[in-house]
């Protein structure tokens, strides 16, 4: 059966700040549990000796000079703020509603 | 919001019943010229929000790229904690939805730090020394900065909304993290302070970090539970958030010791939570309970490789470090002869290096403690600065000083010399030119000043005739005042003698 249920859809909501609805929970549990099961077939194949891989391609220490570029404007900046003040981005009461 | 006072216990009863259980996570910035993973300035106090790049905000589509020294700078940092150095590490996303991150999630470094498994000796003042076990130390990032608006306080709580500026976001960061501390008893709140303090000067002698704690630049969680004596498993723990200054680190400790006693006798468990240290109160209040929010469901970050350490280029880092802090002062003090209680005093009165560049400019390390630890830290705590920043150089007090030993001048009017000096009137022996401030040495007005003394003080003079030879001090003063300082008052002391006919 499926390792995502309905708590942890619920509890991965919560942690991502999204409301949704009794129908969408049961709905993702579902969905979300597919995905997972498909993606254990890997597992399968895999045997003891292949270690959990995260970078497939094999490549190391791609470092960058410490040099500095080009920045933004503090204008262009603030360009994707839905609000802004005295050049800061500006978002509501951080614990309203906590 | 009004913070609600918590019974505390003494901290001697405290100390009767409990073992304090101490672990630090120190955040150190990096000075490197740009950031972590992007190639925008790492520069305090700029206008908000131009110190950004697309991949600093978080916008779609952007790739980091790894700052190689900061790379380095963590490396040596674990060399000089005594760490191991991963060979092969990887950077993760740590997720959390909070507007001081506005990619939603930080990146730092998971189950395989760049370094683990470290120790280092900390000393206190008295000489005992601990061992602080470091569980590791490392790479991350820092947030944006945000302010609070609209409530009284300027605190979260109250605020109508927040302004944030995401110059500091992306700050190269390292976080040291202890291993569980035990044993240092009632040393513990000093010893919290030590540490802090030796992290602290450890990362500005390695050079990787300006470690100006009032900038944020070296920030402290406390961790603190207590365990009935006697009882090995740990009691439960508080975190106390961002302690920025040694003297609060060692207060917080302190106070949340004797806080967690007060629960801990009342018969409650305590609660695992986060504190906020309180500098005005000296106190800290409840932050709020862990809880399934602290799931940050870490995963490896796609857009960045791993790092790949060998041997090679440990080793070539390794014979970069400077001389290590404790290790110097151990050198100097056996170099100068110094006792235990005269080294500790120039240590913390902050003149060690100017003494170590005095020695070398040509002075015996006995002058050169004089001259800091006493005429210049005398006008510098006057003047409210550093020893240091009066602009006295080396050279100057080895000129000043071979004025003194060929008798050209004495002790006192070595001090209106170096007035000179300072004011700008030229070289030491320029100012004793112009001054006049050579010691008389020509006996004919010495002796006039002595005749007058005597003839002003017959009582002492009679005494002094009559073998009370100790009575000359008060003749030998009269003389000094009479040449404004500048006898050599030995010779004064020979020439009365003389006068009177006595046997010194």
């Amino acid at each position: 059966m499926a390792e995502i249920n309905r708590d942890d859809v619920a509890h991965l909501a919560r942690l991502a700040h999204i409301d949704m609805t009794d129908d969408e929970l049961d709905r993702m549990a579902g969905e979300l549990g597919g995905i997972v099961d498909a993606i254990k077939s890997v597992s399968e194949v895999a045997g003891d000796d292949v270690p959990a891989t995260s970078h497939p391609i094999p490549l190391s220490n791609v470092f960058r000079d410490d040099v500095v570029g080009e920045t933004l404007s503090n204008e262009e900046a603030l360009l994707g703020a839905p609000d802004n003040a005295d050049g800061r981005f500006k978002v509501p009461a951080i614990l309203d509603g906590e | 919001m009004t913070a609600v006072t918590d019974e505390v216990l003494s901290f001697d009863e405290a100390m009767e019943k409990y073992d304090p259980v101490l672990g630090f996570e120190v955040h150190v910035e990096l000075n490197t010229r740009t950031k972590m993973f992007s190639s925008a300035p790492n520069a305090f106090g700029d206008v908000p929000n131009t110190n950004v790049t697309p991949v600093d905000l978080g916008l779609p589509g952007v790739l980091p790229v790894v700052n190689g020294v900061a790379v380095e700078s963590a490396i040596k940092i674990g060399l000089a904690l005594n760490c191991r150095i991963a060979e092969k590490c990887y950077f993760a996303r740590k997720n959390y939805f909070y507007p001081d991150t506005p990619k939603n999630f930080q990146t730092s470094q998971f189950e395989d730090p760049i370094a683990y498994d470290g120790s280092i000796d900390i000393e206190l003042a008295d000489g005992t020394v601990f061992t602080v076990e470091i569980e590791r130390a490392h790479m991350e990032e820092d947030a944006g900065k945000l302010t609070h608006m609209g409530g009284a306080t300027g605190r979260i709580q109250g605020a109508e909304f927040s302004l944030v500026d995401y110059n500091r976001a992306g700050v190269p960061l390292i976080e040291i993290v202890t291993k569980p501390i035990v044993g240092a008893g009632s040393r513990a709140p000093e010893l919290a302070k030590a540490y802090v303090a030796a992290i602290r000067e450890i990362v500005k002698n390695l050079g990787v970090s300006d470690a100006r704690m009032e900038r944020g630049n070296v920030r402290c969680d406390a961790n603190v539970s207590l365990k009935p004596k006697g009882q090995e498993k740990f009691g439960t723990r508080t975190e106390t958030k961002n302690v920025n200054s040694l003297r609060a680190v060692e207060h917080a400790v302190r106070y949340e010791i004797q806080r967690h006693a007060a629960v801990l006798d009342s018969g409650t468990p305590i609660q695992q939570e986060t504190r906020h240290w309180h500098e005005d109160t000296r106190s800290t209040t409840s932050g709020r309970p862990k809880s399934d929010a602290d799931d940050y469901r870490y995963f490896p970050e796609p857009d960045l490789v791993p790092v790949v350490t060998n041997d090679a280029w440990i080793e070539k880092l390794r014979a970069e470090l400077p001389e290590p802090p404790a290790e110097r002062r151990k050198r100097l003090q056996a170099d100068w002869g110094y006792s235990d209680a005269e080294f500790r005093d120039v240590v913390n009165a902050g003149v060690m290096s100017s003494i170590e560049d005095t020695v070398a400019a040509g002075v015996s390390a006995a002058v050169a403690r004089k001259w800091w630890m006493g005429e210049i830290s005398r006008r510098a705590k006057l003047a409210d600065v550093e020893p240091a920043e009066l602009g006295v150089t080396p050279e100057l007090i080895v000129e000043l000083n071979a004025l003194i030993e060929s008798g050209k001048i004495n002790d006192k009017l070595s001090r209106d010399v170096l007035d000179g000096v300072l004011a700008g009137e030229g070289t030491p022996a320029e100012v004793v030119e112009k001054r006049g401030l050579a010691v008389v040495s020509d006996d004919g007005p010495l002796l006039e000043a002595i005749d007058g003394a005597l003839a002003a003080q017959p009582d002492v003079a009679d005494k002094i005739r009559g073998g009370k030879v100790q009575a000359v001090g008060a003749i030998v003063g009269g003389v000094m005042k009479a040449t404004r300082g500048q006898a050599d008052a030995g010779r004064v002391r020979e020439l009365i003698l003389q006068r009177l006919g006595v046997e010194g």
